[in-house]
């Protein structure tokens, strides 16, 4: 495991949303979390990201806290890909992806035949070559999303952390954006860690599952282990049946309606 | 999406383009140069400009052009730049193309600190003064960054620093104001600096000032590739490996010493540094390592161009090149704004 969670304690301000939390992330796998809004899930991997600092606790990546490493060295083995990245006016796709290189670049040596490599390389595992020359805001939403992900494969990391990468994107472009994530992992050997609201799409693309609610994880393994009808009840307040997904024999979740709960136990401080 | 194939321009091809407009602005900068020593209330030919360059004789002409017409030049060259490079900048940090270089108060800083060391001191050099403005610039930005720090959560936000900037610049124009109305020197002092220009100034002005923009445009360039980072959002920033409190605060000790070294020689000419900005990234699109000397050089070839521009309008007098840009600038300003697509930066 080269990514770990030791008891954190994650908030904004004197605001608490994950008390103390343990987490391993399995090397060369494609890991997703699931649960409701505001359960913590975006913040948990913002701080997998090391772009929030716990407030206690730490982030491990190879065994070393990873604040106390140079961002820039923790770039070149982990990227991060924030929800609804914003790009200036006019960039285009080629532009995009070469800023992925960043933390491979110095005052001295702006752009190197490596540099070119890594750009073309993850262009065209994206489908982009044909797309390089264009500006960002002609595309559609999907091609947008598969060049921001270009981007963070450009920087050349084992590891990538994709926060709600199929937001705002219609079913194919999902569809699209997952199916590349498995191809990460199995032709580049990546491991992935994302944030997704379709509970069917990540029960079928993902490796592992983490579900949690008020902070904390309610149930992780396998998405057999993790997708049962108690599972989902205790995370979602959500009365489902859960039958083998007739393509792919994962499960598939039907959902049947949501089950008031009489008082709220577990709210976080 | 169109089913138009574009063609997959080489990185090579692009880079000639760049370096052939780069080398388009130099030479729009040295023509700029050359009309700035002709031109004026006595014109003087090419090859006496020459003469007076090289080989003086002390003749009419040779004084004019070496004791009036350089040192204006050599000024207009050094804060044109500087306001270039420190509006774009400005844009760059702030995310927000109606950013001027005064933003962070730097210009009512120095303007402040003049006027004080005029009726404190009762200084009448601009010599003298100019001093007291680079140290009003510093010390204005200083409080902006401090007061936008203690704003935000470890990192000035453009925000934080916005509303610091706009805030200090308000009441350090209260505190000039007051200071004016009671003191005449001053006043006819800030008048004039208020209005802008580059005549008029000692031929030591533009070696005081050069040191400080050169460390600026040194800092500015450092920056490029932390700006087009930031340029996709802080946590991408992040994400790419970059220190963003670092990043930021190199670009506002560049923004600082840029324009308060250009403003407190040359008075209130920070629309420069709005309108420039514009230009250069039409022709360099948003790379902050060719956006940053494409502005810079627009700017100098557009301050002394608008140097030259007032003293032929007003012929045989003068304009200052303060109120030519305004002039020049407003209606360019308004094509801006009506452009159907917003920039976003």
């Amino acid at each position: 495991m080269r990514l770990q969670a030791v008891d954190v304690k994650l908030g904004y301000g004197d605001r608490l949303i994950v008390d103390g939390l343990d987490l391993g992330i399995e090397t060369g796998t494609v890991t997703t979390i699931i649960g409701p809004n505001g359960c913590g899930k975006s913040t948990l991997l913002r701080a997998l990201g090391r772009l929030l600092k716990p407030l206690s606790g730490h982030v491990l990546l190879d065994g070393r806290h990873i604040h106390r490493m140079p961002s820039r060295e923790v770039a070149k083995i982990l990227g991060v890909l924030p929800q609804a990245p914003a790009a200036p006016e006019g960039l285009t796709v080629a532009d995009l992806v070469a800023r992925g290189r960043h933390p491979h670049q110095a005052w001295y040596r702006q752009w190197s035949a490596g540099d070119e490599a890594a750009v073309e390389d993850a262009l065209r595992m994206t489908g982009l070559l044909d797309l390089a020359e264009r500006p960002l805001d002609e595309l559609s939403g999907g091609q947008r999303q598969r060049a921001w992900i270009s981007m963070a494969l450009a920087q050349g990391t084992d590891l990538l952390l994709l926060d709600e990468p199929t937001t705002f994107l219609d079913l194919a472009h999902q569809i699209d954006v997952l199916q590349l994530v498995s191809r990460l992992r199995d032709e580049a050997g990546r491991t992935v860690v994302m944030v997704l609201h379709d509970l069917n799409l990540a029960a079928r693309h993902s490796d592992r599952l983490i579900a949690m609610r008020d902070g904390r994880v309610v149930a992780a393994g396998t998405p057999h282990e993790v997708m049962t009808e108690p599972v989902l009840d205790e995370v979602f307040d959500l009365e489902a049946k859960v039958i083998p997904d007739p393509v792919t024999a994962t499960p598939l979740v039907v959902p049947i309606a949501i089950r008031p709960r009489p008082t709220e136990t577990s709210t976080p401080r | 999406m169109t089913a138009a194939a574009i063609e997959r321009r080489p990185l090579r091809h692009l880079r000639a383009r760049r370096l052939t407009i780069l080398s388009a602005l130099a030479v729009a900068v040295m023509v700029a140069v050359v009309l700035s020593l002709m031109v004026g209330a006595r014109p003087v030919p090419p090859a006496d400009v020459w003469q007076a360059l090289w080989s003086p004789s002390g003749s009419e002409p040779d004084l004019i052009v070496r004791d009036l017409r350089v040192p204006r030049t050599a000024l207009g060259v050094l804060a044109g730049l500087a306001l270039g490079v420190a509006g774009a900048l400005m844009q760059g940090h702030t995310r927000n193309p109606l950013a001027d270089p005064g933003l962070l108060g730097v210009t009512q800083g120095a303007a402040f600190a003049m006027v004080l060391s005029i009726v404190v001191l009762r200084l009448s050099s601009v010599y003298g003064y100019i001093w007291f403005g680079l140290a009003g610039a510093l010390i204005a930005s200083a409080a902006v960054f401090a007061l936008g720090l203690a704003g935000g959560r470890g990192a000035p936000t453009p925000v934080t620093l916005a509303l610091a900037g706009t805030a200090v610049s308000a009441f350090l124009y209260a505190l000039t104001s007051t200071v004016v109305l009671l003191d005449q020197q001053a006043m006819d002092m800030f008048r004039f600096w208020q209005a802008g220009s580059i005549a008029g100034r000692d031929s030591a002005v533009a070696g005081q000032v050069l040191p400080f923009v050169a460390v600026g445009l040194a800092l500015a360039l450092a920056n490029a590739p932390g700006l087009n980072a930031l340029a996709l959002g802080e946590d991408v920033a992040r994400a790419l490996g970059r220190n963003i409190a670092l990043t930021r605060f190199l670009g506002i000790a560049a923004i600082t010493l840029l324009t308060g070294a250009a403003v407190a020689a040359c008075g209130s000419l920070a629309f420069i540094g709005l309108i420039v900005p514009h230009l250069a990234r039409a022709l360099a699109g948003p790379d902050h390592r060719w956006l940053l000397p494409y502005s810079g050089l627009a700017g100098a070839a557009l301050l002394p161009a608008a140097d030259v521009a007032g003293r032929v309008v007003a012929h045989p007098g003068e304009l200052e090149a303060g109120v030519v840009l305004a002039l020049l600038g407003a209606p360019f300003f308004v094509a801006l704004v009506r452009r159907t697509r917003s920039p976003r930066l």
